[in-house]
């Protein structure tokens, strides 16, 4: 069974280590905090000036102030702390942020990720994805492993407009945890019942199988 | 102390003029200058350029100016959740310049601290790097990206002072302290004007020489964006 978002989100949370600061994405990513292990101490930095963020507020308790990145209320967690545009891109930036998890169009096997524009027929803009790729050394994507017509997402070559280069390192989707190293895609782990031929299938890019290939432990 | 302090919006506005580059604060619509912006579409001011992170929505926050078509140029990083911008966008009516968000917040900054330009990693290999600049520093590349240039700074704080002074509540925070001082007239709206003195000086976030003009803003709608909750057990 391939894996829907909340168990992409349940296997990248188990990547999260005690004392990392955390920049999560919009969509998928956002929903990696409910997952994270509780004996172990993680911030999550929400790149409009938050850090140490927390749940969603109680019914009647939001406040217009305190939003994350995809505009959502939250609320903070003890020890949290609020600053400006540019000294929250400079935790980014700087590498102070330990691990960045972002959703994705397109990745390739050299590590290029696509996910701000399809020309000619979307133009969200980049956000803060550009500054995440560029400056993260850990940087796992959260995406679905082929489009809607069954096209594969894991490249050889993106075609779309790119977000960076060469930055991407694990790749989170619904049928595997994929390494990205030495311009290839190395496959680490399969979804529950998903078949290592089903994966290579739907994998455009190189894909290095290397013995028995483990199922996720979700 | 130099009082800043003006009567209200059309006061501190007065002297904006059509083709003017604005820089206004706000990530979505929190901490939007919301006075300003009624007070720009009550000008009724023409091919303006605006540096924003985003572009509000179709009814709210800088969406007011893309509907009544004020706006000739938007220089932002993220531009969803907006129809009449899409549509303005597509059709080549509105000018577009996508800016990676750390680096819109530097562009600021820079202005606003008096450096030319600087250079960043973000975008590089990426159509935002096109025809700029690049440059390599221990072994990795970087992008040269100038300041922004202004005539007003559109700033929206939680509290205030008539020196100028301006403490910031939450995220609201956002790009509003790196756009004080980073034009030529920064303008600060305020939930709350106290009087001088009243603000510790150590909790200060923005001193009032970056402020050419403060007033008390009124009407503040706040509009939530994504109003996400969970209900009580």
């Amino acid at each position: 069974m391939a894996l829907d978002k909340i168990g992409i989100a349940k296997r990248i949370a188990q990547e999260v280590q005690d004392g990392f600061y955390v920049n999560l994405g919009i969509g998928i990513p956002t929903l990696v905090a409910n997952y994270v292990r509780e004996d172990i101490e993680v911030e999550f930095q929400s790149e409009n000036g938050v850090l140490g963020m927390g749940a969603f507020p109680f019914d009647g308790e939001e406040d217009a102030d305190i939003i994350n990145a995809g505009k959502q209320t939250i609320t903070t967690m003890p020890g949290a702390s609020f600053f400006d545009s540019s000294m929250s891109f400079a935790m980014i930036r700087g590498k102070h942020v330990d691990l960045t998890i972002l959703g994705a169009m397109e990745v390739s096997e050299n590590g290029d990720i696509a996910n701000w524009k399809i020309p000619g027929k979307m133009v969200k803009g980049m956000g803060g994805a550009m500054d995440l790729v560029a400056s993260a050394e850990n940087i796992i994507v959260a995406m679905m492993h082929t489009n809607k017509h069954g096209e594969s997402k894991i490249l050889k070559k993106c075609s779309l407009p790119l977000t960076g280069v060469g930055c991407v390192t694990k790749v989170v989707t619904n049928l595997a945890v994929l390494e990205v190293k030495d311009n290839a895609f190395y496959l680490l782990e399969r979804a529950p019942g998903v078949s290592v031929e089903a994966i290579q299938n739907a994998t455009e890019g190189t894909l290095i199988i290397n013995g028995e290939i483990p199922e996720m432990a979700i | 102390m130099i009082n800043k302090k003006v009567k209200n919006v059309q006061e501190a506005l007065a002297d904006v003029k059509s083709k003017m580059t604005f820089m206004l604060g706000g990530f979505g619509l929190c901490g939007i200058p919301e006075n300003a912006i009624s007070e720009l579409v009550r000008l009724d001011i023409r091919e303006v350029t605006c540096i924003s992170n985003n572009a509000g929505v179709d009814d709210f926050g800088l969406g007011l100016l893309l509907q009544n078509k004020q706006i000739k140029k938007m220089i932002s990083s993220y531009v969803g959740e907006n129809d009449e911008f899409e549509r303005q966008m597509l059709s080549g009516e509105l000018e577009v310049e996508l800016t990676p968000q750390g680096t819109l917040a530097e562009k600021c900054r820079a202005a606003q601290a008096g450096f030319p330009a600087f250079y960043t990693p973000a975008g590089f290999g990426t159509e935002v790097a096109e025809g700029k600049e690049t440059r390599e520093f221990d072994g990795k590349m970087y992008v040269l990206e100038p300041a922004f240039k202004a005539d007003f700074a559109f700033v929206k704080a939680w509290k205030g002072d008539a020196a100028g002074n301006l403490v910031f509540k939450g995220t609201s925070r956002n790009f509003n302290p790196n756009m004080c001082g980073a034009a030529t007239i920064t303008v600060a709206e305020v939930e709350e004007m106290v009087e001088v003195g009243a603000l510790d000086p150590n909790n200060v976030h923005i001193p009032g020489i970056f402020v050419q003009r403060i007033f008390q803003g009124k009407n503040y709608e706040k509009r939530i964006e994504q109003r996400t909750v969970r209900q009580k057990q």
